[in-house]
């Protein structure tokens, strides 16, 4: 029954520009599972970027008589139906995932939540507008505007980050756009309202900072999703073209054959797998660091 | 509120029909068409087809017959179901989709929120971690991989359950459901725990605690109220998303839903079953969202100043 | 604890609402004992309105549910009388006459008459209907001039009725085949009260053919169909040769997934396959050899060159390109040793026709080739695409050949793939380098693959065109009543096809189906036709 009582705000309290990010830096610092998730990110780009170094094979290079072999001292990860050579492909590929991956995903998250914050910050009419346009957009057959798209402006990767950041940024939008109708209401944005602070920087300095939480966990979610959608974008042909490949089309690959060579599934699964394991504890970790009322303990 | 719920269902009505609009000319401008095959058709025997289908009248005067046909509620004649209208493709698979996506849901809904909240009340401890980590499997796992690897555990190496099938053997609904829910499970974990971690920590919860309110009714009143918002906002897209169908998981495990139809569809260019198929997932799409933001609105009064507007 | 309480609750919710009754039995082993089929048919099947359906799954089901003047010989796919009982060609092979047997009905006791396969073919040829198989009925004089609306009185096409039981076939050219096309369901005969009591007669979208309306004179009858679960024909207890028929129903199901599908068979849901993915073929010969059949089919896989694009249109380097091909190892490695490497486009042995060997896998002649044609070691060779529809198996031979092409000849070469229905369009408008294609033949004669690289031919897709290979297939050969003579001409016409090379041959097709030893009476042929009345279910007790 009680309504939530709000202490006053003071504006101390309320979080500025650089001490933010510096703060955040040195209690992300102290966070072990997020810096062992950083450093394994890092350590996976590298490792990609140098495949050349690393490998001896070329993604490309197949042993046709070889076939699908099991993990060997020749070929640490086995090698797939082409005899090629699996932890060569799982690296070039994870150049494409990891890129499609972090570009697809900031071009969704930009749209998302500075369209959300607009709405929700807005409300009424604005809000209505723009919110029944998402539903517009999410209703359209998601299959032929593919495949339009790629008719009319031919198969390149810049178009393959456009389509996947226009669709995934209409449920982030949503959620942002809840999180700060929510917070719109709460006495310290009505004080920063009441202080004559102008729009924007109410949703840049308090809005969106606190929605934080839920926007790095749904961009952790995103990434994965964005992966896998690259896969079906391109058996639809807007993707990446044989013999390059990438670790959603892997693993897409793999599950035709999980019973006769395992293998070909499970490391590019398991490449996917504590990547996104790694990114979830750096998310975490910079959501814990972020929160700027923890700031406050 | 019933004024705010009376607008949004008006508010419907330009968004359903922007949606054919665009639909309707976005499916013609397609390359391919219904009726285009491996082998060629003559020229003539390609005229008569589509005299069979009106094809052949102008654009915008078979944008006005098919607008004249829908509002009678007729969704036309299925192109690739030569015999079959598109109303009764969709009524016979929607009965199905519905309840895959109502165990799904169950499961999605309940063990996600669940774990969500257990999770975010000690937050990095291994009441934390193991939801958590199983949530991120879940999220690694699409359904093409989940279902197949489901299959292969239980039904073949175990042979408790059937390969396929939807009703026609005993526990055959059991792994298309978990298949289906495991996903929004994981989503759903994943938001509920962010929500609460963001609401645990603000001051009107430390106010409700020093009232001396026991931590259970802390939660159940005011935390989940809070903290399910993000969770809340995902659930309209989601429920829509369930209730049309997923092809995946209709064709791993022979279900006879939706979504199979539906990407049929656009497959063969079955020009009046895609418009179909969008004019009833934009309903649900409204619906579904009007639906969770009148939750979010239940739940948490602070939100209900938007129906004074 | 809470959540695992929870899930058990929800487990055993799902569990009860999921639960019928179960016996021991699996599905396929009740089958057998009842003598119910259970059917693994690919997709869905569109429509079985004879006239209108263009598929093998199709197929499948309407040669179940309706019966053609002929029917085949599974064995030897010889015409077997159908609903003819005997027939008289004339010495000069032009004209037919069909004795029809006088026991012959529909499913609702209407008796059949020669009057039911005139009207039904007109039918078939109204052009209203847009029938796509009409050209099937082309060897018949004037259809083809009927159908294309040339002429509009159909008394004018050579089909007469002499009498209630006599039906006279007029051709326009002594046809050897014509027989076999009698068995193509867009000949089969349909029943006009049916289709006229459910709209007009050219009418695409009547539901007269919809389960509880359809009306049709083969073994089996519709009983039920729900659109992506299944179709169910019974034995009809008035057809005129029922007591040969042995199975009691047919169940089809739509198995789009080929891992699904074999998991189907795996656990007993199904009888057969209408697949097998290619990974589960070594595992099968392993270890269920009695259970997978691999068996030639009437169908040919081969690559299109787009033969107005330079430098391919350069018929050395379309000759060097299909040199550079080493079928041998594809097959033995990719494609699992169960196809057969083609160095022509004709499938050897469809009737007595051998097709003519004029080249082979030669990688030096290959690059001595493309040299002459001014690319010393593929230098300056431009970059070019092959093209295919998204599908897993064409995927892997692509990039096979890809690499193949690389190493061979020094050439880049992309892989490219499109969605079906855009893939479709870029071959149409010959907007394509190389591009990959499949021919399943509509009957057993090698005409129905030659026929397509006439100049300007619907099928043709590769701009090849040339005088002599006109002459033969259009002038010359329709008018050879002996096939030796025939055939010589065929072989003539696809020498010059293979000089030419506007089509790079790849392999003829094998079907591979997983087949349960009970299922008996379904012989391999080179249709993969069935003819259901051969067909029965009787328990193996060795292989269970």
């Amino acid at each position: 029954m009680a309504e939530p009582v709000n202490t006053t705000v003071t504006l101390e309290a309320m979080p500025k520009g650089i001490s933010l990010w510096d703060d955040a830096w040195l209690r992300l610092k102290k966070n072990k599972l997020a810096m062992f998730g950083l450093c394994f990110l890092l350590v996976m780009i590298v490792l990609c970027i140098l495949a050349p170094l690393i490998t001896p094979y070329g993604y490309e290079e197949q042993d046709l008589r070889l076939g699908a072999s099991a993990p060997s001292l020749a070929h640490w990860l086995g090698t797939d139906t082409f005899g090629r050579d699996m932890l060569t492909r799982i690296l070039y590929g994870g150049r494409v995932s990891l890129m499609v991956g972090f570009i697809a995903t900031a071009v969704a998250l930009v749209i998302g939540v500075s369209y959300g914050a607009i709405a929700g910050y807005a409300g009424g009419r604005v809000d209505a507008l723009m919110m029944r346009l998402v539903d517009i957009i999410y209703a359209l057959p998601f299959m032929i505007f593919i495949v339009l798209l790629m008719v009319v402006f031919g198969r390149n990767l810049l178009l393959l980050f456009l389509a996947i950041g226009a669709v995934e940024w209409l449920v982030m939008a949503r959620i942002v756009r809840g999180q700060v109708l929510n917070l719109r209401q709460q006495e310290f944005v009505e004080a920063a309202i009441s202080l004559g602070l102008a729009p924007a920087d109410i949703i840049r300095k308090h809005l969106i900072p606190n929605a934080l939480g839920p926007i790095i966990v749904y961009t952790t979610l995103t990434i994965p999703n964005v992966m896998l959608l690259e896969a079906f974008l391109s058996f639809l042909g807007l993707g990446i073209q044989p013999p390059q490949s990438s670790w959603g089309l892997l693993i897409s690959y793999g599950v035709e054959t999980m019973e006769e060579y395992p293998w070909i599934l499970i490391f590019p699964g398991l490449a996917l797998t504590l990547t996104l394991f790694a990114l979830n504890f750096l998310g975490d970790g910079l959501r814990d660091a972020l929160d700027p009322k923890a700031s406050k303990d | 509120m019933w004024r705010f719920i009376g607008i949004r269902v008006l508010q419907a009505i330009p968004v359903i029909f922007t949606v054919i609009t665009i639909t309707f000319f976005l499916v013609r401008a397609a390359p391919g068409g219904p009726f285009s095959s491996e082998k060629a058709v003559s020229d003539q025997v390609k005229a008569a087809l589509e005299a069979q289908y009106q094809l052949d009248l102008p654009a915008y005067q078979q944008y006005f017959n098919y607008l004249g046909d829908l509002f009678q509620g007729d969704f036309g004649p299925s192109f690739n179901f030569p015999g079959r209208s598109v109303n009764e493709l969709i009524f016979q698979g929607l009965p199905i989709t519905a309840e895959l996506g109502f165990y799904a849901l169950l499961i999605a809904v309940l063990i996600g929120t669940l774990s969500g909240v257990i999770a975010s009340l000690k937050p990095n401890t291994l009441q934390d971690y193991a939801p958590m980590s199983i949530a991120m499997i879940g999220i690694c796992m699409p359904s093409f991989l989940l279902g197949p690897t489901l299959v292969l555990i239980f039904a073949i190496w175990l042979d408790w359950l059937p390969v396929s099938g939807w009703g026609s053997t005993p526990g055959d609904k059991i792994l298309p459901s978990i298949t289906l829910g495991a996903m929004y499970a994981a989503y759903i974990a994943r938001l509920s725990r962010a929500g609460m971690l963001e609401v645990l920590s603000q001051d009107y919860l430390r106010t409700a605690r020093a009232k001396g309110l026991p931590e259970y009714k802390v939660i159940l009143k005011h935390a989940l109220r809070g903290g399910l918002i993000p969770v809340i906002a995902y659930l309209g897209p989601a429920f829509a998303g369930l209730l049309s169908g997923s092809f995946v998981v209709e064709t791993v495990f022979q279900v006879p839903g939706l979504g199979r139809v539906f990407f049929e569809a656009a497959v063969k260019r079955d020009y009046t079953k895609i418009l179909g198929k969008t004019v009833f997932l934009a309903t649900l799409i409204v619906l579904f969202n009007l639906f969770s933001d009148v939750m979010a609105a239940w739940m948490n009064p602070r939100l209900r100043y938007q129906f004074r507007k | 604890m809470t959540i695992r309480q929870l899930s058990f609750i929800l487990f055993s919710v799902l569990m009860l609402t999921a639960c019928g009754g179960g016996s021991g039995l699996s599905r396929v082993d009740q089958g057998t004992i009842d003598g119910v089929l259970h059917f693994g048919n690919g997709t869905e099947p569109q429509t079985v309105d004879p006239h209108i359906a263009t598929g093998v799954p199709e197929h499948h089901v309407i040669t179940a549910l309706f019966e053609g003047l002929t029917t085949k010989n599974p064995y030897t796919l010889e015409p077997e009388p159908g609903v003819a009982e005997s027939w008289d060609i004339s010495p000069d092979g032009m004209t037919y006459t069909f004795h029809l047997r006088q026991n012959a009905s529909w499913s609702n006791g209407d008796l059949m008459t020669a009057e039911d396969f005139r009207w039904s073919w007109e039918r078939a040829l109204t052009p209203e209907l847009a029938s796509e198989y009409a050209y099937m009925y082309y060897p018949v004089l004037n259809a083809e001039a009927f159908t294309t609306g040339k002429i509009d009185d159909f008394s004018q096409v050579g089909v007469k009725v002499i009498d209630d039981y006599t039906l006279e076939v007029q051709l326009r050219a002594p046809t050897p085949y014509f027989l076999q096309l009698l068995d193509h369901y867009s000949t089969y005969p349909i029943h006009r009260a049916t289709v006229e009591a459910f709209g007009a007669k050219t009418d695409r979208l009547s539901r007269w053919s919809r389960e509880g309306n359809i009306v049709s004179n083969g073994p089996f009858e519709l009983t039920e169909w729900q659109i992506s679960s299944h179709i169910r024909v019974e034995k009809r207890a008035n057809y005129w040769g029922s007591d040969n028929v042995k199975l009691n129903a047919i169940v089809y199901y739509p198995t789009e997934n080929l891992t699904t599908e074999e998991r189907m068979f795996r656990d007993g849901l199904i009888h057969r396959t209408e697949e097998v993915p290619l990974d589960k073929v070594p595992v099968y010969l392993e270890e269920d050899p009695d259970s997978i059949v691999i068996a030639p089919y009437l169908s040919s896989y081969f690559y299109l060159i787009n033969t107005t694009k330079a430098p391919m249109d350069d018929v050395r380097v379309r000759r060097a390109l299909s040199m550079a091909v080493d079928r041998e190892l594809l097959n033995e490695t990719v494609l699992e040793n169960i196809m057969s490497p083609a160095y022509y486009l004709t499938p050897p042995g469809t009737v007595g026709y051998e097709p003519p060997v004029t080249f082979g896998y030669d990688p030096e002649q290959a690059r001595a080739l493309l040299a002459e044609a001014g690319y010393p070691n593929g230098e300056g060779f431009p970059t070019f695409e092959i093209l295919y529809n998204t599908q897993e198996n064409h995927r892997r031979i692509a990039i096979a050949i890809q690499e193949m092409w690389r190493e061979t000849l020094n050439i880049d070469v992309d892989i490219v793939n499109q969605e079906w229905q855009v893939y479709l369009e870029s071959v149409d408008n010959l907007a394509y380098d190389v591009a990959r294609r499949g021919w399943v033949g509509d009957y057993v004669d090698p005409n129905t693959y030659l026929d397509m690289y006439i100049t300007g031919g619907g099928n043709n897709s590769t701009g090849f065109s040339n005088t002599r290979y006109d002459e033969i297939m259009l002038n010359e050969a329709p008018l050879k009543l002996d096939t030796e003579e025939r055939f010589a001409l065929y072989r003539e016409a696809e020498t010059i096809l293979m000089e030419h090379m506007p089509i790079i041959p790849i392999y003829i097709y094998q079907t591979k189906n997983l087949k349960h030893p009970d299922l008996k009476g379904a012989p391999s042929n080179i249709m993969d036709h069935y003819n259901w009345k051969y067909v029965y279910l009787e328990a193996t007790p060795a292989s269970n």
